[in-house]
C-alpha cells in the first residue's frame, strides 16, 4: 500500500515539453510511472519519450476517451502556474504537484482555495513531487530511476520534507539502515503550500505499509506546530521522529533573514528553531541532531509502542 | 521587499485611505519649504529601512520652518541600525483622539490573507495580543471571492468598536485589504491609524513589504514609486562577496548558485547545497565546533565556471584556509561537474586543490566520473555511505586538528 499514488496512478505532466519537465518524463516513465500525457500550449501533435502533447488538459481527457487522468505535474514558469494548475483542478484532476518555485503567494492561495472547493490535493509549490519506492513516482524526486532505486527501497516508514534534496538524503539513510520507505513526500519549501505534515497524517494514518514517519523541518511558519496540535488532538497509531536544520538561524546575527527556501522566514516568535523543537518534543516526537541518528531514533520509538 | 514609509503613504493614498498632507524630501532647505506650506507644528521622520528610529532619534518635532530644516539636517545624517536614511517625511503634528491598528498579513496555516485590527494603536501588536487579546480582532478572507466590506466590519467590531467609530473605520480597513492583495503585499501595517480632534480618520505611519517575487508583474506600481529593478531592498546591504556571488550566478543561466557571509566569521569556507542540504550542513559545520566563513547553495546542474566561481569567491576570503564541498544526495546536480570547478578555482588561485579541499562529499549522479577526477589531484571525498555530519566532522577536523 502507499498514500496518494499507486501502480494504477495515471498523470500527465503540463509545461512538458521544458527542459526539465523533458527529463522528469524520462525518468518518471522509466520508474514505472503511467504519464497518460503532456500539455504545452501551441505544442499540439509532438511527442515527449513517446508521450503525446496536447495544447489543452481537456484535449487530453478527450484523447483518453473521457477518462480524466488522477494527476498532474505543473511545472510551468511561476507567471503561468496559476492558471496551468485552475485548468487541471477544472478538468476534474485531484491530485496536482507544483514543481515551480518562486510563485508569488497570492496566487498559491488561489490555487489552494480552489483546489479545497473542487476537493482536489496540491502538493508544492518548490517541490519534488512524490514516490512509492517500487513503484511509481510523481516528479523529479529521487532523480533518474536508476538514482531513485538506490536512494529507496520499500518499507515501513512514511517521509515528509520541506527539502526535496533532503527527502532523498532521509530515505537513503532509512534504505541502507533496513527500514524503507513507504512513500515519501517533498512537501515543498514555501511558506505557503499545498498539504502540509498535519494535512497529509490522516492519510498515512490509513496506509497498512506505514509502521512510522520521518519529517524534515526548518525555521519559518507554523506548520511544525500544526502538526504537534494534530498529534495531541488525534490518537495516532503511528511514531514520528522529527529533524531540524536551520538552527544556526536561531543566532543573532542571523535574525530577519531567510535561508535555503523561501518559507524560512522568521515572522513570529513561534517560528524558530529552538521553539519549534520545544514544541514537537512536548508533543513526543523526538527532533534528532543528525540524519544518521533517524533509524535508531524511528527502531526505539517503534520498539516503544509495541512494548506498549 | 520592504517599502519606505513615504512610499507605502503613496500606497495608502492610492488605496484611497486618508493620509495627512506629509511631503518627503532629501533636503534640509525643501523640509522648511514643506514646514511652511503645512503652517503650525510638524514632525520629521527619518525614511529609513529598520525600526527603533523613535528610540535612535530619527523623529523629531519642530514649532518653525527654521527649527525643521535643523532637525531634518541631523536627521538625514543619522545611521539609524547600520541604515543610512534615504530622507525625511515632514508631517504636521496631528492632534490625535484616539490611536487605532489595522493590518493585514498572511496566515500561512489558513492559507488566507488575514485582516489584524485592534482599538490600542500605537504600540506593537504582539504585546497587545498578549496583553489584551481581547482588544485584537482577526479576520481571515477569500482570494478567490471580491472582499466584501462586512468582513471588515466583523474584524472591527469583535473589539467592541461601534457606534461612528465602526462606520467610519470599516471602509478604511476593507481598501488595506483589498490593496494588500492586488499589490502582492506581504505585510501591509497602519499603526497608528488616529482619529484626529477634528473627528477625521487618518494614516499617521505605514509599513508595508511587497513579494520579492511579485516583482515582475507590479512593475508599473514600482515604476511610480521610482523604485529600479537593482533596488534589492535586503534587510541589509549585501557585502562584496554576496554581490560577487550574485554576479556570477547572474552571468550564466545554467544552475543556481548564491551566497551569503552576511553574520559569518569563521575560517572554513563552504561550498554546499542545495536548500535544505545547506542548512543541515551548515548546523553540522558548527555542532562539531567548526567556523564557517559563509554559507552557501549550490542547485540546478551548474556549469563548471559556476562551481569555479563560487568555489574562487569562497576562496578569496579573508581569513579562510580551506573549503569544504558537501552536498545531500543529488539527483540532477553532475557531481563531476563540481569537481571540475572546484579543483579549476583551486588551481586558478595557485592552492594545491588536495590540499585546500578539506573533504568532498556529493554523492549521486555521475559520482564516479567525479571521483575519478578527485583521486587524480588526491582529495579525499567520500559516498553516500558517510554521513553529512561526519563528512562536516571531517573537515573541521582537518582546519583545526582532532579535538583533545
Amino acid at each position: 500500500m502507499s498514500i496518494l499514488i499507486d501502480e494504477n496512478t495515471t498523470f500527465i505532466v503540463q509545461g512538458i515539453t521544458g527542459r526539465e519537465a523533458v527529463n522528469l518524463t524520462r525518468e518518471c516513465l522509466d520508474y514505472g510511472s503511467k504519464i497518460v500525457g503532456g500539455v504545452t500550449p501551441g505544442r499540439k501533435g509532438r511527442e515527449v519519450h513517446g508521450v503525446p502533447v496536447f495544447d489543452t488538459v481537456a484535449q487530453v481527457v478527450e484523447h483518453a476517451g473521457g477518462q480524466v487522468p488522477d494527476g498532474s505535474v505543473v511545472t510551468v514558469p511561476p507567471a503561468f502556474t496559476r492558471d496551468a494548475v485552475f485548468e487541471a483542478i477544472e478538468a476534474g484532476i485531484g491530485l496536482i504537484v507544483i514543481v515551480t518555485e518562486r510563485i508569488p503567494r497570492r496566487d498559491v492561495a488561489q490555487m489552494v482555495e480552489l483546489a479545497e472547493l473542487r476537493g482536489a490535493r496540491i502538493i508544492g509549490p518548490n517541490c519534488l513531487g512524490l514516490i512509492v519506492p517500487g513503484v511509481a513516482k510523481m516528479g523529479g524526486i529521487g532523480g533518474p530511476a536508476r538514482n531513485a532505486a538506490q536512494a529507496y527501497q520499500p518499507g515501513a516508514v512514511g517521509v515528509m520534507s520541506r527539502s526535496g534534496g533532503m527527502t532523498t538524503e532521509i530515505s537513503s539513510t532509512l534504505t541502507a539502515a533496513g527500514l524503507g520507505v513507504s512513500t515519501a513526500i517533498s512537501i515543498g519549501g514555501d511558506a505557503i503550500i499545498g498539504s502540509a505534515y498535519a494535512e497529509l497524517m490522516p492519510l498515512f494514518e490509513a496506509d497498512a505499509q506505514t509502521e512510522a514517519i520521518v519529517i524534515y523541518t526548518e525555521p519559518g511558519g507554523r506548520m511544525e506546530a500544526q502538526l504537534a496540535e494534530w498529534v495531541a488532538d488525534n490518537d495516532s497509531r503511528l511514531p514520528i521522529v522529527a529533524f531540524m536544520a536551520g538552527r544556526f538561524m536561531d543566532d543573532e546575527a542571523m535574525k530577519g533573514m531567510s535561508f535555503g527556501h523561501a518559507g524560512t522566514i522568521v515572522e513570529g516568535k513561534e517560528d524558530t528553531a529552538t521553539e519549534k523543537i520545544a514544541r514537537l518534543e512536548a508533543a513526543g516526537i523526538p527532533v534528532v541532531e543528525r540524519i544518521d541518528e533517524i533509524p535508531d531514533a524511528v527502531k526505539a520509538k517503534l520498539a516503544e509502542r509495541q512494548a506498549a | 521587499m520592504r517599502l519606505y514609509e513615504y512610499e507605502s503613504r503613496k500606497l495608502v493614498e492610492d488605496a484611497g485611505i486618508p493620509v495627512t498632507q506629509y511631503g518627503f524630501t532629501q533636503s534640509a532647505e525643501e523640509a522648511a519649504r514643506i514646514a511652511e506650506d503645512i503652517g503650525g507644528p510638524v514632525v520629521i521622520k527619518s525614511q529609513v529601512l529598520t525600526g527603533g528610529r523613535m528610540k535612535a532619534g530619527g523623529v523629531k518635532f519642530a514649532d518653525s520652518p527654521t527649527e525643521a530644516a535643523e532637525h531634518a539636517a541631523a536627521i538625514l545624517a543619522l545611521e539609524i541600525n547600520g541604515h543610512q536614511p534615504r530622507g525625511v517625511l515632514v508631517d504636521p503634528k496631528a492632534e490625535v483622539k484616539q490611536e487605532f491598528y489595522a493590518s493585514v498579513v498572511w496566515d500561512g496555516t489558513a492559507k488566507r490573507p488575514m485582516m489584524l485590527f485592534s482599538d490600542m494603536g500605537g504600540i506593537d501588536i504582539e504585546e497587545v495580543a498578549e496583553t489584551h487579546p481581547d482588544h485584537v480582532g482577526r479576520g481571515h478572507f477569500s482570494n478567490l471571492l471580491p472582499l466584501s466590506d462586512f468582513q471588515a466590519k466583523q474584524t472591527i467590531a469583535a473589539t467592541g468598536v461601534t457606534g461612528r467609530t465602526l462606520t467610519r473605520l470599516t471602509p478604511i480597513v476593507a481598501a488595506l485589504a483589498r490593496m494588500f492583495c492586488e499589490r502582492d503585499m506581504t505585510l501591509a501595517e497602519i499603526n497608528p491609524l488616529a482619529e484626529l480632534a477634528d473627528g477625521s480618520f487618518v494614516a499617521l505611519d505605514a509599513h508595508m513589504e511587497m513579494e520579492d517575487e511579485a516583482r515582475p508583474r507590479q512593475k508599473s506600481l514600482l515604476a511610480k514609486l521610482d523604485i529600479t529593478e537593482d533596488d534589492q531592498r535586503g534587510g541589509y546591504e549585501p557585502s562584496p562577496f554576496e554581490a560577487a556571488v550574485k554576479a556570477i550566478d547572474a552571468a550564466d543561466h545554467r544552475g543556481v548558485i548564491q551566497g551569503r557571509d552576511t553574520g559569518f566569521e569563521g575560517n572554513l569556507g563552504l561550498v554546499i547545497g542545495a536548500g535544505g542540504g545547506s542548512l543541515t550542513l551548515t548546523d553540522a559545520v558548527r555542532s562539531h565546533g567548526g567556523r564557517p566563513a559563509n554559507y552557501s547553495e549550490i542547485g540546478g546542474n551548474p556549469s563548471v565556471a559556476k562551481a569555479c566561481g563560487l568555489a574562487k569567491q569562497v576562496l578569496g576570503k579573508k581569513g579562510v584556509e580551506k573549503i569544504a564541498v558537501m552536498m545531500s544526495i543529488v539527483s540532477n546536480t553532475r557531481v563531476d561537474i563540481v569537481a571540475r570547478g572546484v579543483i579549476k578555482a583551486c588551481l586558478e588561485l595557485d592552492k594545491d586543490p588536495g590540499e585546500t579541499i578539506a573533504i568532498f562529499r556529493i554523492p549521486g549522479a555521475w559520482e564516479e566520473e567525479g571521483f575519478k577526477i578527485l583521486d587524480s589531484y588526491g582529495i579525499e571525498y567520500c559516498d553516500r555511505s558517510v554521513s553529512m555530519h561526519e563528512a562536516a566532522r571531517r573537515a573541521v577536523e582537518k582546519i583545526q586538528g582532532a579535538p583533545a
